[in-house]
């Protein structure tokens, strides 16, 4: 759904996008690296219908991913890393609150 | 388990002008912030934009690089900054709790400064929920922070100076878009604030140079759109709207919302300091005196979430808050917060003049504050729709948001309400014919981030 501004240039780190390796710049967060393809991020515990990410700043929690094994991770909070493993979330998971 | 005069919770404008100014006058002063880099929402990377990216500049315009000389000086002043820390809960005795890189903790502060900035309004259109759909402010963090572009057929739609800005950077980053559509303005009731709005420095013609760019660029700029709706399979594939008496139908890849900004408020809410609904900008906001000082002894609140006034004045609000707090520890006399505060009072009342122009001719139409469609989604995280809540709101007699979260689950969701909420009092308040003020809100409790029991066990108090 989007892609990189081709004046700035950045080093690559290799992501793991529902384990497909993914190269992608360096400093994109999670959710932005999922948005270079087709930034479906989960699906919702009530209908099962697909969401991607909606604000990129931390309050709608539709980028809920399951990142480095660690489930209900808001993606666009978190900044890529060489080997990050980004798993899209399929229907319940309970959050903890 | 660590302590300090002042904790700010925000890097925006209005934490960094307050965190720069507080430590200027001696207090020990920590920013937590749950973004990588500070700068809020306005600055956003700027300083990593700055060092390698410097051509995003001149797209993002002029108000974004101003934001060098704030960071510039928060930075020198000795405060200390804790990026990717998220505030979950301020308790009774003024300990703020937070979750960052290294796992669970607190700090104890002797005041707090909630500098937690605003959030683009919920835009409840019928498929606001398909991918392929989002805010215009998420493209716009996508710019700044990513030098992300979108790639393929986008529409704008909504109303609103962020819309407006969002067309032409996207413009000046050699994105067209297919159309950008904007709901009914109130031009006539804004009309008679025009001559404050236009005295209020530089709103006026950054305002019409943006219309002057949009035009130019012969994108098509279709004003007084009605009945907005977004469809498609499992993602976002056409927009439809009402324009000129007929129903219009364009293919899109990307649909960006926006029908302009509300408080961010959970924090506030949580601590039960007092909130009042504000007619004007159509939300609930915390009942504030001149410095920020809210209901809750040694809290106080600037910039955007105390009532959305932009970056200048959040500055402003930053600053006065600081020289507050640090009177009220014995830093400085009366008089002298009297007197440094001068300049930040007239500076902000300047940008102030520029608000009941924008918040009258942008207020958001009564289709999207209460959607008329039944079958448009109301609370994302819970997928309640408009139908359901304005059916129990009338015909099981339910009086308030917190009943409706009980009948409907609505709120319940991980983003607690922050999508819904204001959709949610409005709903009730059309259906039952009530204020919104009576209607009221959800009631917030902490955390008002998810925590983990494994970050509660990290804790050591
Ligand atoms: C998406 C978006 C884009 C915008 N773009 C522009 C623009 O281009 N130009 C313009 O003039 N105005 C823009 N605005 C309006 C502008 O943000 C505000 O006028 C201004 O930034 C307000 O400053 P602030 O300091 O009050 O809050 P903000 O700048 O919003 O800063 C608040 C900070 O608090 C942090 N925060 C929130 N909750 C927590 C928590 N629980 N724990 C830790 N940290 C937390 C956030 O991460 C954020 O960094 C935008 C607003 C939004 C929402
Ligand atoms: S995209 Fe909204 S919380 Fe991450």
């Amino acid at each position: 759904m989007f892609r990189r501004l081709p004046e700035t240039a950045a080093q690559p780190v290799t992501v793991v996008i529902d384990g497909r390796p993914v190269r992608v710049p360096f400093d994109l967060t999670a959710a932005a690296a999922v948005l270079i393809g087709d930034g479906i991020t989960r699906t919702t515990p009530v209908s099962g219908s697909p969401r991607a990410p909606y604000c990129m700043m931390g309050v709608c929690f539709d980028c809920l991913m399951e990142i480095d094994g660690v489930p209900n991770t808001q993606a666009c909070m978190v900044p890529v890393a060489e080997g990050m493993r980004i798993n899209r979330q399929v229907g319940a998971r309970k959050v903890r609150s | 388990m660590s302590a300090a005069d002042l904790v700010v919770i925000g890097a925006g404008p209005a934490g960094l002008a307050a965190a720069a100014s507080a430590a200027g006058l001696g207090l020990a002063t920590q920013v937590l912030d749950e973004q990588p880099e500070p700068g809020g929402q306005i600055f956003r990377e700027i300083e990593r934009v700055a060092a390698s990216h410097p051509a995003l500049f001149s797209l993002l315009g002029e108000d974004y690089g101003a934001g060098l000389e704030l960071l510039g000086r928060f930075r020198a002043s000795g405060a200390r900054h804790l990026p990717r820390a998220t505030v979950w809960q301020i308790d009774d005795e003024r300990r703020v709790y937070y979750r960052h890189a290294a796992g669970a903790a607190s700090i104890q502060a002797r005041q707090v400064l909630i500098a937690t900035g605003a959030l683009e309004r919920p835009v409840p259109v019928p498929g606001w929920t398909l991918p392929g759909v989002m805010s215009c402010g998420a493209a716009q963090t996508l710019l700044k922070s990513a030098a992300l572009v979108p790639d393929g057929r986008v529409v704008l739609a909504g109303s609103g100076p962020l819309l407006l800005l969002v067309a032409v950077q996207l413009l000046r980053a050699g994105i067209r878009p297919a159309a950008v559509l904007e709901t009914p303005i109130q031009r006539f009731a804004a009309l008679r604030h025009l001559p404050r709005f236009a005295a209020a420095p530089g709103y006026l013609n950054k305002g019409l140079a943006m219309l002057r760019e949009l035009r130019a660029s012969g994108v098509p700029f279709r004003r007084g759109v009605r009945g907005l709706a977004v469809s498609g399979a499992g993602r976002a594939e056409a927009v439809r709207y009402d324009w000129r008496g007929r129903r219009r139908e364009q293919d899109v890849d990307l649909v960006l919302l926006h029908q302009g900004l509300a408080p961010n408020l959970n924090l506030a809410l949580s601590l039960r300091c007092e909130h009042l609904w504000d007619e004007s900008q159509r939300c609930f906001r915390p009942r504030l005196d001149p410095w920020g000082a809210c209901s809750v002894p040694g809290v106080w609140i600037a910039g955007d979430g105390g009532g959305i006034a932009g970056a200048r004045a959040a500055e402003c609000s930053g600053a006065l808050a600081a020289l507050a707090a640090a009177c009220s520890l014995g830093r400085i006399s009366k008089h002298e917060r009297d007197a440094r505060a001068k300049p930040f009072l007239r500076e902000r009342e300047r940008h102030l003049a520029a608000r009941a122009f924008l918040d009258t001719l942008y207020r958001p139409p009564a289709e999207i504050l209460a959607p008329s469609e039944p079958r448009t989604v109301v609370c994302r995280c819970e997928e309640v729709t408009a139908g359901e809540i304005r059916r129990l709101a009338t015909e099981q007699d339910c009086p308030g948001p917190n009943q409706m979260k009980a009948f409907t689950r609505c709120g319940m969701g991980p983003c607690q309400g922050r999508l819904c909420g204001l959709t949610v009092t409005e709903l009730i308040a059309e259906s039952r014919n009530i204020s919104p003020a009576e209607a009221g809100y959800y009631r917030i409790r902490p955390p008002v981030k998810p925590v983990t029991v494994g970050d509660l066990a990290e804790l050591d108090v």
